[in-house]
């Protein structure tokens, strides 16, 4: 018996298959790859597994890891853990849905074309856009192409992002705006926001786009009118990248006149997974609809009058244009965009507004907690769900003692901002309960 | 499949309904006035559906009935390997401590995570015989552009600036092209011979001062191995360029030649493809890329490694390119293809190519009396037929593809590469069984015969789908891109 459970190959196939291609050995069919070039012996990797020992080795590996269904996490930064209803994942698991291709064949594909067309209108609705694409890989490569399509829409060459934006997003942007030859310009900070009068200093005509967070990085709501002004009064396009949750309770940047919206959707049904593979969005206003990148699905009709779904507008993109596409983006996050799509129909109009309500009232919760335990704040300005701690030694020391009751702490702002070390950023979002957020600020009151 | 058109999910919509259940709030709450100012609270509220979770169940179910998936039957599409998708591999990368970890979280609380990374990367180095694997890239085209990058960077470090142009063969992938453009780089296409190989002259002609690179993927996308490859690989490394190896698809090489053998300095390996993790409808994928040694320094931060026994996060890469991606690359698909790995050893993921490349043959055998075969040598683990026999017949190759739905098949790849015209390109993938060829190659008998004797029961395919061809010009004319409420 073979013992390949994936190979259905048996010998007496392998004897009519070559006989019927004209050859007497496997090995003729790999003469055309020259002597010298031929890989000699066998691989150094380890032997197969069976699927007993397999799942043996997988769970001592995942043992090794602390996870935050055990451990109460105060960890976000780009990542959140929600509420995931069970029908997501149930849903996902229908095998029609992760072992397709990309829908090339509208007429065996109509249910993912469909799911991702819902998909593209929820995403409309929060943002407050009227065009949305199928996905991107995730939040910081969306915005990252938001500022090569704004370079190449406005022919500018520069691109002005703040520095409360997502630091590791920075240095995506960092990395493909060297590829283009763009330069790139950070707006300071001021008491944890975009510093508008350095913006307003900052922008000229040469300038392609201006990038805000919103919420930013430190959790705080930035002025996204005041800023729309000034962004448009040089005639550079404006790009948000939002973390949709807060959009059930924030003002939608697209009412706001954001020419981009972009961001990661992982909060709506998408597992942590160590920052991969999440949900990149990203939504235009339609004058932008040729520019976007990656697929967008459309809807039309067969010859009947039936409607049905198909990929459309492909002239955008790289296997029809090539080097003249917009992006080189192909293959996205579909299957996450469809989690997207089924945890947001859960939820609906009423569950989205007070799953982002009870996200902010949690986390102001936990502000004032800490308060009361003599542990301050460092900004007062509006805020979803994350703020900045104030500690009084090292965040990592910190963190340290909260792992030992039983938690995970938040951020240590230090990676990312030199003098920060005892800045910690918190997410509390609405799985915290009341409980554990008290010794959580307990734990920190008595650390002070 | 189901016969009824679903309606959108918020066509199904009825205020009052939701399909979740939230706690109630345990904390004495303010109200929203308090926390942010009027000016900056939502008015509008955002129109989802309003539906109970039976609805939402039935609306999903619904869909995945109108989808055809490696599950669902045969899905020979070329340059895609639509191999079987392991179902343990679902259970694994839902393990709590797989799904439920966070970026940030102190190395030493996720050791088992990073000893997956590590090991993975080791692998794939060994695998495709380069020095240092990143796992950073998202996709095939995210790991090119990385790739290439990589390559820009190499030579930027020899003050060698005049390299713009990266040689990428006329039947490459679409996105080979985009990502040199979205590097930084102008791409020129070298033509394929009449043996469908990279016409060497041509090569040399456009090989230069100014080649930063060639782009090949090999075998190639006509699924023919590129035999002058020691020799192409001397035309370009002579010319201070480099070589990259578009892997997207390996499964014909897997522990039988490896790119870095072959003379390749860079690789990217589509992880979606080759090592079954689930494409998922379009992704989400992983797209690792290998380097030889003189491109490590240049490699994204961070690397994971080991120090004495503990697995770290290292930063310390002062050359390199920088990010390409936030976190460490999509862990949750490079669990799935590790868990493979492991499950096929050394001696299984040869026979993996092995049979691949039977398969394939042996498909294109069984076609060729009734199909033009551009290419006649042996092929890889794919191969491309032309349309141009039943094209005279007014049967296009879209039409055949469209009657292949009939019988339950998903299509082969159409009209790519560009080079050949009317082509179909197949890929049966090695876990396929020999009845499963032999029953599909029938069909495409049967349709070639109908192109001659009854060529309007193809052109006017599919007959037994849920919808008829789409008008896509349409589409495209009037685009409607979301639902609007009427
Ligand atoms: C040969 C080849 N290269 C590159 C790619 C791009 O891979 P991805 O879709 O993961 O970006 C593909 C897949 O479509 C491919 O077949």
């Amino acid at each position: 018996m073979s013992s390949f459970r994936y190979l259905p190959m048996t010998d007496e196939d392998q004897v009519n298959m070559l006989k019927t291609i004209g050859v007497s050995s496997l090995g003729e069919l790999f003469a055309d790859i020259p002597a010298s070039v031929r890989y000699q012996g066998d691989l150094p990797i380890e032997e197969a597994l069976d699927e007993t020992s397999l799942l043996k080795e997988m769970s001592r590996l995942e043992k090794k890891n602390v996870h935050t269904k055990d451990y109460p996490s105060f960890l976000g930064a780009g990542v959140y853990e929600h509420y995931i209803p069970s029908v997501v994942n149930h849903m996902l698991l229908r095998s029609e849905f992760y072992t397709a291709y990309t829908p090339y064949q509208p007429e065996i594909s109509q249910g993912e074309l469909q799911g991702i067309f819902e998909f593209q209108s929820m995403i409309c609705e929060l943002t407050g856009m009227e065009v949305a694409n199928s996905s991107m890989y995730d939040g910081p490569t969306a915005l990252a192409e938001a500022a090569m399509m704004a370079a190449g829409h406005t022919k500018k060459t520069k691109i002005l992002v703040s520095e409360a934006v997502h630091p590791e997003a920075r240095e995506v942007l960092a990395t493909n705006a060297r590829a283009q030859r763009l330069e790139l310009v950070e707006i300071p900070l001021k008491d944890g926001m975009t510093d508008i009068d350095k913006l307003r200093s900052s922008l000229d005509e040469n300038v392609g786009s201006v990038l805000i967070q919103y919420p930013n990085f430190f959790g705080q709501v930035e002025d996204l009118q005041s800023i729309e002004e000034i962004v448009h009064n040089e005639k550079a396009m404006f790009v948000v990248s939002s973390n949709p949750m807060s959009l059930g309770v924030l003002q939608a940047p697209g009412h706001l006149g954001a020419d981009v919206v972009v961001g990661d959707a992982q909060p709506f049904g998408i597992p942590s997974q160590l920052g991969g593979p999440h949900c990149g969005y990203f939504a235009v206003n339609k004058k932008l609809m040729r520019k976007v990148p990656g697929r967008l699905v459309g809807e039309t009709e067969d010859r009947h009058g039936q409607r049905g779904f198909v990929l459309t507008l492909q002239a955008r993109e790289q296997h029809i244009r090539r080097e003249k596409a917009t992006s080189n983006i192909c293959s996205n996050q579909a299957l996450n965009a469809l989690a997207v799509s089924i945890s947001m129909s859960l939820l609906g109009k009423q569950g989205f507004r007070e799953l982002s309500e009870q996200n902010i009232q949690k986390a102001h919760y936990a502000k004032r907690k800490l308060k009361e335990n003599g542990v301050p704040v460092v900004y007062e300005t509006p805020f979803f769900n994350e703020f900045v701690i104030q500690l009084t030694k090292p965040v990592k020391e910190v963190n340290e003692s909260l792992l030992a009751e039983g938690m995970i702490g938040g951020l240590d702002l230090g990676r990312f901002y030199r003098g920060r070390e005892d800045q910690m950023l918190a997410a509390v979002t609405e799985l915290r309960t009341k409980e554990e957020i008290d010794r959580f600020t307990t734990v920190l009151g008595g650390l002070i | 499949m189901t016969q009824s058109n679903q309606p959108l999910i918020f066509e199904l919509s009825k205020s009052g309904r939701t399909g979740c259940s939230l706690p109630d709030l345990d904390i004495e709450t303010q109200p929203l006035d308090d926390l942010l100012p009027r000016s900056y609270q939502r008015k509008e509220p955002a129109e989802l559906p309003e539906v109970s979770e039976l609805q939402a169940v039935r609306h999903f179910t619904a869909l995945s009935q109108r989808n055809h998936g490696v599950d669902t039957g045969f899905y020979p599409l070329g340059s895609c390997t639509m191999k079987y998708n392991p179902k343990v591999h679902e259970d694994i990368a839902r393990f709590k401590g797989f799904a439920h970890i966070h970026p940030y979280q102190d190395s030493a609380t996720i050791q088992g995570a990073l000893e997956v990374m590590y090991r993975l990367q080791i692998s794939l180095a060994e695998i495709t015989g380069m020095a240092e694997v990143t796992l950073q890239p998202a996709a095939g085209a995210h790991g090119e552009w990385t790739g290439l990058m990589l390559i820009r960077a190499f030579h930027e470090a020899n003050q060698d600036y005049k390299r713009n142009k990266v040689i990428v063969p006329d039947s490459a992938h679409g996105t080979n092209p985009a990502s040199a453009v979205v590097a930084g780089f102008e791409a020129v296409t070298v033509r394929t011979n009449d043996r469908g190989l990279v016409d060497l002259d041509h090569l040399k002609e456009l090989t230069g001062e100014d080649t930063a690179a060639l782009m090949l993927t090999n075998p190639n996308t006509l699924g023919l191995f590129e035999e002058e490859i020691v020799e192409m690989a001397e035309i370009i490394h002579e010319a201070g360029g480099k070589l990259y190896y578009d892997g997207a698809n390996s499964n014909a090489i897997l522990g039988i030649a490896r790119p870095g053998d072959m003379g390749f300095d860079v690789v990217h390996l589509n992880l979606h493809k080759t090592f079954t993790t689930p494409h998922g409808g379009g992704g989400p994928g992983s797209g690792p890329v290998g380097v030889k040694q003189d491109l490590v320094p240049y490699l994204p931060a961070p690397q994971i490694i080991k120090q004495a026994d503990r697995y770290v996060f290292h930063y310390d890469i002062p050359e390199s390119i920088g990010r390409v991606k936030p976190y460490y690359g999509n862990f949750g698909i490079n669990v799935r293809a590790y868990a493979y790995i492991r499950t096929m050893g050394p001696a299984g993921l040869r026979k993996v190519s092995e049979f691949a490349v039977l398969n394939a043959n042996y498909m294109l055998r069984r076609l060729e009396p009734y199909f033009d075969v551009p290419y006649s040598q042996h092929c890889k683990h794919e191969f491309v037929l032309s349309g141009k026999r039943q094209k005279k017949q007014g049967v296009r190759t879209l039409d055949m593809a469209k009657r292949l739905l009939d019988f339950g098949y998903h299509p082969p790849t159409i009209y790519f590469p560009i080079n050949v015209e009317e082509t179909m390109m197949i890929e049966p993938t090695e876990t396929e069984a020999k009845e499963v060829l032999d029953e599909f190659c029938d069909a495409m008998i049967q349709i070639a015969e109908e192109a001659e004797d009854h060529p309007e029961i193809v052109q006017e395919a599919p007959h037994h789908t849920v919808i008829d061809r789409l008008d896509e010009t349409k589409a495209a004319r009037q685009p409607v891109l979301r639902y609007e409420k009427q």
